[in-house]
């Protein structure tokens, strides 16, 4: 609801105002991840519907998605896909109620960004090996 | 505050449900069962679509057609639909504060994960049938 006057309870100050963190930005990464993942669930169907309707439009996909628009396109999908699986996994260790101290935090942090680059370094590296 | 005294229900009951998604531990529970699924099938995705990714028409054919790629395809879409329409609800309900545009959203948010959980579906059983 849109709010018309002042509040009158404590409301807690915006985002801007807190010094960034690498919780925070992983946090907010999770969020845009997830988002951009909804959204690219789009060249799934497309590729799959591409697929079951033939050879010919299965080909015309194919074309668009080995260009290099597209490759760049599904190297940001794959990092998003493992950025957001990593960041997932770092909530379940913090729903068990495990690593919430500030150290163990800032390392599950850095280890999530790490993680996805890993990842998606070595999935990129098996499609241009393979 | 004497509103309390005058009512029958108890504070829980009367707040129960208003928050702004009007719903409680059931979204929060489906949304991690599917997102703990999602780990190893979104691996599983992954394999899949490095062995499609330099594959012609009846390659591609031949690996989604599979059996086993086709069931995991299936699971990771259909797990991914259901988690994905839940997580939208929620950045939905958290930047949406007019009634009616939220109702509206939330609806294409349904509307979208449905279609693509189905066509998918549709897609990967039609191939795996025999094209
Ligand atoms: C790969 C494994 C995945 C894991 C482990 C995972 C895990 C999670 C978790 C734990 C949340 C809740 C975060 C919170 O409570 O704040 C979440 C939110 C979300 N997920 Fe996933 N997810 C995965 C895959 C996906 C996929 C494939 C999609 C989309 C197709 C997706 C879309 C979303 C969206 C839109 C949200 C809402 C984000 C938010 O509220 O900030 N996720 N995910």
């Amino acid at each position: 609801m849109a709010r018309t006057g002042p509040a009158e309870r404590p409301l807690s100050p915006h985002l801007q105002i807190y010094k960034p963190s690498i919780t925070m930005v992983m946090s907010i990464l999770h969020r845009i991840t997830g988002a951009a993942l909804f959204v690219g669930t789009l060249l799934l169907v497309i590729f799959l519907v591409a697929l079951a309707s033939g050879k010919t439009s299965f080909g015309t996909v194919q074309a668009i998605y080995g260009s290099f628009l597209g490759k760049l396109v599904l190297f940001g999908y794959t990092w998003a896909l493992f950025q957001h699986m990593c960041g997932g996994i770092r909530h379940f260790i913090w729903d068990t109620g495990a690593g919430l101290e500030r150290e163990t935090r800032l390392k599950l942090g850095w280890a999530t960004l790490i993680g996805s680059l890993v990842l998606t370094a070595l999935a990129w590296i098996v499609y241009f090996l393979g | 505050m004497s509103k309390s005294t005058e009512s029958l229900s108890t504070p829980m009951a009367r707040v129960r449900g208003l928050g702004a998604a009007k719903s409680g531990t059931g979204h929060f529970w489906l949304t991690r069962l599917t997102a703990v699924a999602n780990v190893p099938l979104t691996i599983a995705f992954v394999v899949i679509v490095l062995m499609l990714a330099k594959a012609d028409y009846a390659a591609a054919m031949k690996i989604v057609g599979h059996p086993v790629a086709g069931i995991l395809l299936l699971l990771f879409v259909g797990s991914a639909t259901v988690h994905m329409r839940l997580g939208m609800q929620v950045i939905i309900e958290d930047y949406v504060h007019s009634e009616g545009t939220k109702i509206v959203l939330l609806m294409l948010n349904t509307f979208f994960a449905v279609f693509v959980g189905l066509a998918s579906a549709y897609a990967i059983l039609k191939v795996g049938f025999g094209g």
